[in-house]
């Protein structure tokens, strides 16, 4: 297949046809394109032209980190309908991991620790900065990425920090790169709905990133679909995204997130994996400025994760030695995957692997 | 290294305007054809044959005889040899009691298989036909194997012809496709010297269909074969397909490595990507075939939706009981709620079929 040269794809649904010819024009798509890309039964014409934008990037690449989750507390103030982790203060269940602990969890072989956490009522904000601090300190060769934009709006609201300055102090004791939790779906009518009204609104949240960008944090960005969201709405928060990035320019990934069904149950089953497919699919097409889009292996499964490589994802996180949150509602994936088992995955789409560390650094390539 | 686009378009062509595809053209595919493309193009050439937004499901079980086993075929987890103290063979009685167990919960196909097991005679599997046809009219009995029903030719002194004769008065109708591996004569003697070449599979299966049996062509991959490997075997199987029109449908696994000889060499099963190009391949070389089966079972249920756009048109069956993958540490369990869940997300239409493809209803 040449790179632009006009190369005609057999669709079966007509609408898409407009739709390519934007895309090997490398023009940007509307919110009505967006729509479309999810509604239409074409799956495989969906997933040609976001793998063509993602070859067009990255070639066969797809990336992946030795990453490990600290998870400080699940104590939270939120009650958020999706979520099947949080506990309430003295609830059963309930835990709070002090800083040495945190610190013996990392260990020198990981690249990444990705720490996040419940809204705590009581921790003060120099309880996480001396939990970077030491963390930093005992692993200064490991990057941390850490605290949501939701944990970044509650220190605000909780000890009137303001994220500049939070963000500031953080980045000065060792946090390099922000994760892109909290955004949930950008919606005022699900944030009523899913009772997560108490948290980082969409403006908010992208003028968390926006600040986190021009200090020189860069960031991911998540979505949680296949709930009681609308792809409308999934659709209106990939434009705010894109809208965002065009703005402040730091977003590294965009991270789908499919919702679990299990201890909360937002939706009768988990959404099957075409849905899967055509989201990571029209984020590729959509997310014109973001470098990355993850096929995030611990919600969609080992199998359609593998499958999503070639349907435009290029990153599938990475190995992942505790994911509490995702397991507790009850991702069926084993925690832990070693990085043979990831290699399995890229290798298995006919992909090269490439270790990266948190920031797209290369690392080695796996062949 | 890629197919170029020139090549890609003429392939296309052929394969839709039913031109046949040659070996070079199926490696192509097999090896080069970006997945995605290579599936658009099954799935056309699913619903040039299979109009209907469709998906057939089978209500069924696959018991089993015996694990006794003379053959130690190295992908095998689940035999035993003659003698060994896990070894165990049923009696007809109690296999009966297995299809009642599987007619009661709706089953109108029992998939029987096992071992070669020398101590049994000819008898025995005829009077499991007999009494399967007698006690449960509602099943139909999809009985043994081809290196089965040589085992019986063995025993009985008779040739295969004679044995399927019998069988088929017995009642029996319909031959699983089981055994077939790879048909590859470098793949068989490595992997199942005992077993013989392909033509012992093939002599079989057309045998059987010269007699009006009708019989499924199987693949099990992801061990030692080639795509060459894999193009001997779609050509065998679409040139018996040429004589008689046998083969109700072409059902490719993924080999399961655990608990078997062969694990030694291959530690993990072949994955997603590979089993949906293996699928989207096949559609479009095996042009005579009607039907390509999706295995939920041996690579799971979400893959198996995926499947059922690259080309598959048949989701297999409930399995109500499956001992071999089982031997290899692999389960997997489905409803036939589930079945028509699952069918219906990815798109289609659940119909059950019969054994043979015959519509049953609609779900």
């Amino acid at each position: 297949m040449q790179a632009d040269g006009g190369h005609s794809l057999r669709l079966s649904d007509t609408r898409l046809a407009p739709i390519w010819e934007k895309v090997q024009a490398r023009e940007r798509l509307d919110a009505a394109d967006g729509l479309v890309l999810l509604e239409t039964e074409d799956l495989l014409g969906v997933g040609r032209m976001a793998d063509h934008a993602k070859r067009r990037r990255e070639g066969d690449r797809v990336y992946f980190v030795i990453n490990r989750h600290v998870t400080p507390t699940n104590v939270c103030v939120l009650s958020c309908s999706f979520c099947g982790f949080a506990r309430k203060p003295g609830e059963a269940g309930a835990y709070e991991h002090t800083i040495e602990d945190m610190v013996a969890m990392v260990k020198d072989g990981v690249r990444e620790v990705h720490i996040v956490g419940g809204h705590h009522p009581d921790w003060p904000f120099e309880y996480y900065e001396r939990m970077i601090e030491a963390i930093h300190q005992a692993h200064p060769n490991v990057q941390i990425k850490a605290f949501t934009a939701a944990e970044i709006d509650y220190f605000w609201r909780r000890w009137k920090i303001e994220p500049k300055e939070a963000l500031g102090r953080l980045k000065t004791v060792g946090l390099r790169s922000m994760p892109g939790g909290g955004a949930e779906i950008f919606s005022p009518r699900l944030a009523k709905l899913l009772k997560y009204t108490g948290k980082a609104d969409p403006e908010r949240w992208c003028e968390i990133h926006g600040t986190a960008h021009a200090l020189g944090i860069p960031t991911n960005a998540t979505m949680l679909y296949g709930h009681v969201e609308t792809l409308a709405e999934r659709v209106t928060h990939l434009v705010r995204l894109r809208e965002q990035q065009d703005a402040s320019g730091g977003f590294l990934t965009f991270v789908p997130l499919a919702y679990q069904v299990a201890t909360t149950k937002l939706a009768p089953r988990q959404t099957p994996p075409a849905d899967s497919l055509k989201t990571i699919a029209t984020a590729r097409l959509m997310l014109d400025n973001f470098p990355h889009v993850e096929a995030y292996w611990v919600t969609l499964g080992e199998e359609i994760a593998s499958i999503a490589l070639n349907f435009g994802a290029d990153d599938v996180n990475g190995t992942l030695e505790d994911e509490r949150i995702q397991h507790l509602s009850g991702a069926q994936t084993p925690a832990g995957v070693a990085r043979e088992q990831l290699l399995r995955m890229i290798h298995d789409a006919g992909k090269v692997a490439v270790e990266r560390d948190a920031l797209y650094n290369v690392l080695q390539i796996w062949n | 290294m890629e197919l170029s686009a020139a090549t890609l378009a003429r392939i296309a062509d052929k394969a839709l305007s039913g031109e046949r595809l040659d070996r070079n053209e199926g490696h192509d595919l097999l090896v080069e054809a970006p997945l995605l493309e290579l599936g658009a193009l099954a799935q056309a050439a699913r619903f040039a044959r299979i109009p209907d937004k469709r998906v057939t499901f089978v209500i069924d079980s696959n018991p089993n005889y015996t694990n006794v086993c003379v053959t130690d075929c190295q992908f095998c987890a689940f035999y035993r040899k003659p003698g060994d103290p896990e070894a165990w063979t049923l009696t007809v009685d109690e296999v009966l009691a297995k299809i009642e167990f599987a007619a009661a919960k709706g089953a109108t196909t029992v998939l029987l298989q096992g071992g070669h097991n020398l101590a049994l005679p000819l008898q025995y599997y005829l009077d499991l036909v007999s009494e399967t046809r007698r006690r449960f009219p509602q099943v139909s009995p999809h009985f043994f194997t081809a290196s089965e029903i040589q085992t019986m030719a063995t025993v009985s002194g008779l040739s295969v012809g004679d044995v399927l004769d019998r069988l088929w008065a017995a009642g029996q109708r319909t031959i699983p496709g089981g055994g077939a591996e790879v048909l590859s004569e470098r793949v068989r003697k490595r992997i199942e010297p005992k077993k013989g070449g392909p033509a012992a599979w093939l002599d079989v299966h057309r045998d059987a269909h010269r007699r009006g049996f009708k019989s499924t062509a199987t693949m099990m991959y992801g061990h030692v074969e080639t795509p060459d490997d894999v193009l001997d075997h779609w050509d065998a199987i679409r040139e018996l397909q040429d004589e008689h029109g046998g083969f109700t449908a072409f059902v490719p696994w993924s080999f399961k490595p655990a608990n078997t000889l062969l694990e030694k060499w291959i530690k993990q099963h072949q994955g997603p990507n590979v089993y949906l190009r293996m699928l989207a391949a096949s559609r479009l070389y095996l042009d005579n075939f009607d039907h390509v089966q999706a295995s939920w079972f041996s690579e799971g249920k979400r893959a198996g939706q995926v499947a059922l756009c690259f080309g598959a048109d048949d989701w297999g069956g409930t399995l109500f009981e499956e001992n071999v993958h089982k031997a290899a540490d692999y389960v997997n369990t489905i409803t036939v709620e589930e079945i028509t869940t699952l069918i219906r997300e990815a798109g289609f239409t659940p119909v059950q079929r019969t054994t043979t493809y015959e519509i049953v209803k609609a779900w």
